[in-house]
């Protein structure tokens, strides 16, 4: 290699030195402030924006707020001791509305359903059912799943039920407890419970995997996933009946 | 609010800046250069704002209004940069009648830089998340979301840069867990990588490789556990190069960003502006040049 070439390679590596110290970053943080800001009416709305959203908030108010059934009563969650007319409506149309599913897939016949108190999201008003009304009674994207326990399994339910002492929704199962929440007589299908003896119970997904602690649902005999949220067997129940007639009774009581 | 100053290498910061300061309006040009970030998460299809009788929020949120915040702050500072770190969909009926093409639209009319990816944006299974792609004129940046089996592959990034008045800012994505949060039935081969590992190399490539000036993760990983659970604060402890964590997932209000310590001992910030749009995180950053005598330390206002 004769020297002009080692001249040559010298100022490549010069120039290269050169570019890698500029290209090098050789800016440095001096400050950072961190805020945050209320999204509040202060703030003007982008016209353009609300003007986006509108025809979409038409359709779905349209759609929301359309009549599928009329109520004759005021429901409210706390209208009962351990049952309640809107707990009532929710157990029971998931009952009826499951049902023919199930039975359809397996040839069995569900034989109870059990909801929790804290599922139910609001209460009913008197006047139109809509579309709305589901959407605030069940807001969550829950799942019916139907669940084969043993009658071992349906005691610890019981025993849940003692300790909760809660309008927890119950259809299919008649619980009568002293004062105490003690459960003095427990029937499904008008017959005492056999331990020996499978059930079918209907839940919400969310629920089998225990949530609200109800760990008898967890690693049942069987397992059915039903595909259906609880949202939209509401929606299909209002739309099917012309008025609701559910009321708090003699399902789920203390005396 | 509370102030909170951190002042690094102390002995000069303070008698310096002063003098810096009138260095640069006497001879030196400014050198001084200015990043805004905005940031939002777990906006939860809260397009509408909350009526005046809601009895938590009551008329808080609403994009309309999040748009002209947006657009005011732009205006102030052009170098901003507008991320979401997840859970954009599932929370009101707009996301059930209209599977999130409102949402994306938008969040691309707002001009959204980017976004993660939450538990909830599964909701309509990944299947439902790649029909709503068409509508959303943003990336969506996920790290350690392996999608190669599924149809999300080859349409999210591991990691982008941005470039805004010469400054470098190298973002990143964390998602959670997926197993046990999610239906596997809506995941599907989706297959979740180490976070911890995943935010080392790549935040090691954009400081170190690809020279970024500022590094940001968008998290979903949530802001903090009691169990072992990884969150963003263990993630920040656990890591280095990175700047700044804009989480979501737990739906955590802060009034201002954490600041915490690096595995070695650096400055991070984290951040989490709660949930449905009620708030718009702000953090800016000011860099100058290093042979600034400005740039004798970091101070951290919050």
């Amino acid at each position: 290699m004769n020297s002009k070439n080692t001249l040559k390679i010298g100022c490549f590596l010069l120039i290269g030195i050169l570019l890698t110290a500029c290209k090098e970053n050789d800016l440095q943080t001096v400050k950072i402030e961190g805020n945050r800001i209320e999204i509040n009416k202060d703030l003007s709305e982008d016209a353009a924006i609300t003007k986006f959203i509108a025809p979409y908030k038409k359709h779905l108010n349209n759609t929301l707020d359309s009549a599928l059934a009329y109520n004759p009563k005021h429901m409210v969650k706390s209208d009962g001791d351990l049952n309640t007319a809107v707990g009532n409506l929710m157990a029971d149309i998931v009952m009826e509305q499951t049902n023919p599913i199930f039975k359809n897939r397996t040839g069995e016949t569900l034989d109870m359903v059990l909801l929790n108190y804290g599922g139910i999201r609001s209460g009913l008003n008197k006047g139109n059912v809509t579309t709305r009304s589901a959407y605030s009674l069940m807001p969550f994207e829950n799942e019916i799943v139907v669940t084969e326990l043993t009658g071992t399994k349906i005691k610890e339910m019981l025993n849940y039920l003692e300790k909760a002492k809660t309008a927890h929704p119950v259809s299919g199962i008649k619980i009568i407890m002293n004062r105490d929440y003690k459960v003095k007589k427990a029937l499904i299908n008008g017959k005492e419970i056999k331990e020996n003896e499978n059930y079918y119970i209907a839940t919400s997904g969310y629920l089998q995997e225990g949530g609200d602690n109800m760990n008898f649902f967890k690693n049942p005999v069987n397992l059915y996933k039903i595909d259906y949220k609880i949202r939209n067997a509401m929606i299909d129940y209002f739309k099917k009946v012309d008025t609701l007639s559910f009321k708090k009774d003699q399902r789920f009581i203390r005396k | 609010m509370k102030r909170r100053n951190f002042i690094q290498q102390t002995s000069a910061a303070t008698a310096l800046v002063g003098l810096g300061g009138l260095l640069s309006l006497s001879f030196a040009p400014n050198t001084q250069k200015h990043i805004t970030i905005l940031h939002t998460n777990d906006v939860h299809s809260h397009i509408e704002p909350f009526p005046p009788d809601d009895s938590r929020n009551p008329n808080m949120g609403g994009v309309a209004r999040r748009a002209s915040l947006i657009e005011k702050i732009k205006m102030e500072n052009p170098n901003t940069l507008l991320f979401d770190a997840g859970d954009i969909f599932q929370g009101t009926p707009y996301f059930n009648f209209y599977g999130g093409e409102l949402e994306f639209k938008l969040m691309s009319k707002m001009k959204y830089d980017a976004t993660t990816i939450g538990n909830h944006d599964f909701d309509n299974g990944i299947d439902g998340l790649y029909a709503q792609l068409p509508h959303a004129d943003f990336d969506f940046i996920i790290s350690n979301y392996d999608f190669s089996n599924t149809i999300m592959d080859g349409h999210t990034r591991d990691y982008k840069i941005f470039k805004k008045d010469e400054v470098k800012i190298g973002v990143f994505g964390l998602g959670i867990e997926l197993k046990g949060l999610v239906n596997d039935s809506l995941y599907k081969e989706t297959r979740y990588l180490n976070p911890i590992e995943i935010a080392q190399d790549t935040a090691r490539n954009l400081k170190q490789r690809e020279n970024c000036d500022l590094v940001i993760c968008l998290s979903h990983l949530g802001y903090s556990y009691k169990s072992d659970k990884i969150s963003d604060m263990k993630l920040a402890k656990n890591t280095e190069n990175i700047d700044l964590i804009i989480g979501g997932h737990t739906h955590t209000f802060l009034d201002k960003p954490t600041v915490t310590r690096n595995k070695i001992g650096k400055e991070v910030l984290v951040n989490q502006v709660g949930c449905y749009g009620l708030y718009l995180g702000r953090i800016d950053f000011y860099l100058d040049d290093r042979s600034s005598l400005k740039a004798n330390g970091l101070k951290i206002e919050v």
